[in-house]
């Protein structure tokens, strides 16, 4: 009888084990196997824990519930890290800290699904450029989380806007740039620190005029000096993906065998097909920065070649032109306001773009991709409000709210934890001094977690981070 | 020959001509911020004729033949002015062959006159105008050195390019950025004793007879710098580190130059001197992060700071696509603490002044260009737009090519270009 060697590495689940035991039982009188290998392992495990946050009760204040719902002079109760009450008839728990919310607006915090805060931090020296991986057009086997800096002192500018997490992407240099990580916007001193607990990985890929012009000429990729073209960036995408299969399938005879009591040597890890194999399985969304609407037509349908769905397409600026087709794929369109021109392939960017996109049943977020950006993802969904009203459409306020935090829940894999008001969920609030579509208006509290990492009317107490220490500047209000 | 000179002449006369039949135009019933020493009207009826504002008054009669632009419940205002841009000069920038606003090489980095590159069909002019910026700064935004050129005021109107110009070599530009410093012998040591020595050795000379001969030859370099050492024009200056800054405060009281500070992130730190130095101080209002180590104690509160120190703020967007979006700045720095009217004299009387073109454009008053826009909304607020624009006297229509592509995919379909 041989016995089963206790596995070292963690198993999928103990059905697995008790098939295997089965099979091993079968076949008996094979050599002793070795302990099954497994591919994926969360090798970077979130150690984020909240802050510590008082019980908080907002009163007397206006609300967008982040899923386009308005209350007037309603209250929210904060509670142990969660929203544990949201209404109009609420009283404040003895104890709780009471927040009068006269004149102002609360609103699920800012969710931004592209940054490269931290991967491309400030001070932006070149010693800090890490963003971009080149050297080749598939470079799936990095992680941004492994150049996040938590010092950049942008993360702390962007909770001044009331940005409460985001997705750090790895630059557009690549076809397939690397994994994205989703974070917290809280102080860390890790990046693991700042990991969103359970959020699925995200995967950078990039359309259009950025791979073909970095790999092109060869600088980057001197022994192929492809792709050159639009056709050479789709070719490169086919082939990922195509090597991914047979990766899969690799792994897949391995379980089979070992399943089968044979004594199997597992194929070697490769780390950009890991990621691929991710995609191909689900496990990763897809965050595909894609200009022109051709472009997104054809990744549209070479993710339906190889069986994934594109999650996102970020900086559609021509996302207007195929909203319908977005709809249909069930796609997110990640948008600037009224960015445009500073390319060709961003040429005809439009400032209806994320109504227009909205208007159709499509997914509409408003993104940043930039560290002052960030700062204002309100202002950005007002104007673009503004502009699709007054082109003729009819979409509310409390609607356009969605755009910033419960459409990019979603697009991150996050929307049960945050993104809206909803009982229950992260208590990931912005208190806002006025209606957070005016100009005039700021984030007067963040809350991530129930925890104040912002307060506009508490400067001292707001983070610095260890770059800014000693520093001009240092603890002004920014 | 000839024949072509006589051609040319009678085009340009044509062009003259349909330049200056501009019609008459009353905008009635708005609410008028005049930027002057009318204040606010209501009901207001500004009158423009001849490209010209003729009068600003509460409710008064229109003359007949005066088409009406019915502004009731809206506000009215001076158009805006982008104090930095490259407007004209540039356009789409990666490999388009259509961008003149950055240049590799030059005979001279000082002498070069952004104005002979002017193209008023860039499609970024439309899109700027109808957003109610009708006048800008523009300028080079890179050489192969530190210095910038001989940059212009332009309006946004109609004309070919040359028309455009309001003032043309208003100042020679100067960039002590990182990247210029480094392009420029890498050292802030380099670049502030060549700015000195350039000025110094164009300043004349008591006249020794052996220089005579060789100063009749045309130096456009020097006539650059002598306009500025004579007061014509001003050196318009990039920087933004404190000790940067404190460095053309004592440039201008040595040479007694007008200096006009840009971007100058660490200006707050001393608001004070610039105010008794008379610099002005042109503030991209959402640069708030040390995005190098010349600019750590950037914040949103420098327009504010320095406003309030008596220093004369102008204000940008960002580069040339989102000059457009200076208002949306502007509305940053009241919501840090800039009173509204002076974030509104910031995109208006401010530039006129500091860009010497006060007699003829900055407030809603008799005489001046007619550079109007009737507004939808406080002008501020980023949820607001204009419902009319005129520039010098002109309605110019509320089209550009992001509108003409709107209105082609309001309602997408499978082969839209066929829905003209």
């Amino acid at each position: 009888m041989i016995r089963l060697k206790k596995d070292r590495t963690a198993l999928r689940s103990a059905l697995l084990v008790s098939t295997m035991s089965f099979a091993l039982i079968a076949c008996g009188g094979e050599a002793e196997q070795g302990a099954f290998v497994e591919r994926n392992v969360d090798a970077f495990a979130s150690t984020y824990t909240p802050l510590p946050s008082e019980t908080t009760f907002i009163t007397n204040v206006s609300m967008y519930d982040g899923k386009g719902g308005e209350i007037e002079r309603g209250s929210i109760l904060m509670e142990g890290g969660k929203i544990k009450a949201v209404g109009t008839d609420l009283t404040a728990p003895d104890g709780a800290k009471v927040i009068d919310g006269t004149g102002k607006w609360v609103t699920p915090g800012i969710i931004d699904v592209h940054s490269h805060l931290g991967v491309y931090p400030s001070p932006s020296t070149g010693s800090h450029s890490d963003g971009n991986e080149v050297g080749e057009p598939v470079t799936a086997d990095v992680w941004a989380e492994h150049s996040n800096w938590p010092q950049d002192p942008g993360y702390m500018r962007a909770a001044a806007g009331g940005v409460t997490a985001l997705q750090l992407l790895p630059g557009s240099a690549n076809l397939i740039g690397g994994r994205s990580a989703t974070i917290k916007n809280v102080p860390g001193r890790t990046n693991q620190d700042m990991k969103f607990p359970g959020a699925p990985y995200g995967v950078k890929f990039a359309c259009g005029e950025n791979p073909k012009r970095v790999y092109g000429g060869g600088k980057n990729n001197p022994i192929l000096a492809r792709p050159h073209t639009r056709m050479g960036n789709v070719a490169g995408f086919r082939q990922a993906f195509a090597d991914g299969q047979d990766y899969i399938q690799r792994w897949e005879q391995y379980e089979r065998d070992y399943k089968a009591g044979k004594n199997v040597v597992p194929p070697k890890r490769d780390l950009k097909m890991d990621t691929i194999a991710g995609i191909l399985e689900g496990e990763i969304i897809v965050h595909n920065h894609c200009y022109r609407a051709d472009d997104m037509g054809t990744m549209l349908d070479v993710a339906k070649e190889f069986g994934f769905k594109i999650g996102t397409f970020h900086h559609g600026v021509e996302s207007y032109k195929i909203a319908d087709r977005l709809r249909d794929a069930g796609t997110c369109s990640a948008m600037w306001a009224d960015w445009y021109g500073f390319k060709m392939e961003a040429f005809d960017g439009i400032k209806e773009n994320i109504p227009l996109v909205h208007n159709a049943g499509a997914c509409a977020i408003v993104h940043s991709d930039d560290d002052i950006g960030i700062q204002r993802l309100n202002q950005e969904a007002a104007k673009a409000l503004a502009d699709g009203n007054k082109a003729g459409l009819n979409i509310s306020k409390a609607t356009a709210w969605t755009w910033l935090s419960l459409n990019p829940a979603k697009s991150l894999g996050v929307e049960e934890q945050t993104g809206t008001l909803d009982v229950g969920k992260d208590a990931d609030v912005v208190l806002w001094s006025g209606n957070p579509f005016s100009v005039y208006s700021q984030a007067e509290i963040t809350f991530v977690d129930g925890a104040v990492v912002f307060d506009r009317n508490n400067p001292d107490s707001n983070p610095v981070s260890d770059f800014e220490l000693g520093m001009p500047g240092e603890g002004d209000t920014k | 020959m000839r024949q072509l000179k006589s051609l040319l002449a009678a085009t340009a006369t044509l062009a003259l001509s349909v330049s200056v039949s501009a019609e008459d135009i009353a905008i009635t019933g708005g609410t008028a911020y005049t930027n002057g020493g009318s204040g606010k009207i209501e009901n207001a009826t500004v009158l423009v004729s001849d490209g010209k504002i003729k009068t600003v008054q509460a409710g008064g009669e229109v003359p007949s033949g005066y088409r009406v632009i019915d502004a009731t419940g809206k506000w009215v205002t001076t158009g805006l002015m982008v104090s930095g841009s490259a407007l004209g000069l540039d356009g789409v920038p990666s490999n388009s062959g259509v961008n003149d606003a950055t240049v590799k090489k030059a005979p001279s980095t000082i002498a070069l006159d952004a104005t002979t590159a002017l193209n008023a069909d860039s499609v970024i002019i439309p899109n700027t105008r109808v957003e109610g910026v009708t006048r800008a700064v523009t300028g080079f935004q890179s050489t192969s050195d530190f210095w910038l050129g001989q940059g212009a005021v332009i309006h946004l109107g109609n004309g070919e390019g040359q028309d455009l110009v309001v003032r043309g070599k208003a100042f020679v530009g100067v960039s002590l950025s990182q990247g210029s410093i480094a392009k420029s012998g890498d050292s802030r040591a380099v670049v502030l004793t060549a700015l000195d020595t350039k000025l110094e050795g164009a300043k004349e000379k008591p006249s020794g007879d052996d220089d005579k001969k060789k100063s009749d030859k045309p130096d456009p370099e020097k006539d650059a710098l002598k306009r500025v050492l004579s007061g014509d024009a001003s050196l318009y200056v990039e920087a933004s580190r404190k000790e940067d800054i404190l460095a053309m405060i004592r440039l201008k009281e040595k040479h007694g130059v007008d200096v006009i500070l840009s971007g100058a992130e660490e200006a707050w730190m001393v608001a004070d001197k610039l105010a008794a130095a008379n610099i002005p101080v042109i503030v991209n209002a959402m640069t708030n992060l040390p995005g190098g180590f010349d600019t750590l104690g950037a914040t949103m509160k420098n327009a504010v700071r320095l406003n309030a120190a008596g220093v004369k703020v102008g204000f940008v967007g960002s580069g040339s696509n989102n000059a457009r979006l200076m208002p949306q700045f502007a509305g940053n720095a009241v919501a840090n603490g800039m009173p509204w009217e002076d974030a509104m004299a910031a995109m208006t009387t401010n530039p006129a002044e500091i860009f010497g073109i006060a007699d003829s454009y900055g407030t809603l008053a008799a005489g001046k260009d007619a550079d109007v826009v009737v507004w939808d909304g406080d002008p501020i607020e980023i949820s607001s737009s204009p419902d009319a624009v005129l520039i010098m006297g002109e309605e110019i229509p509320l089209v550009s090519r992001q509108t003409k592509l709107r209105d082609r995919y309001m309602a997408p379909s499978r082969s839209p270009a066929f829905n003209r």
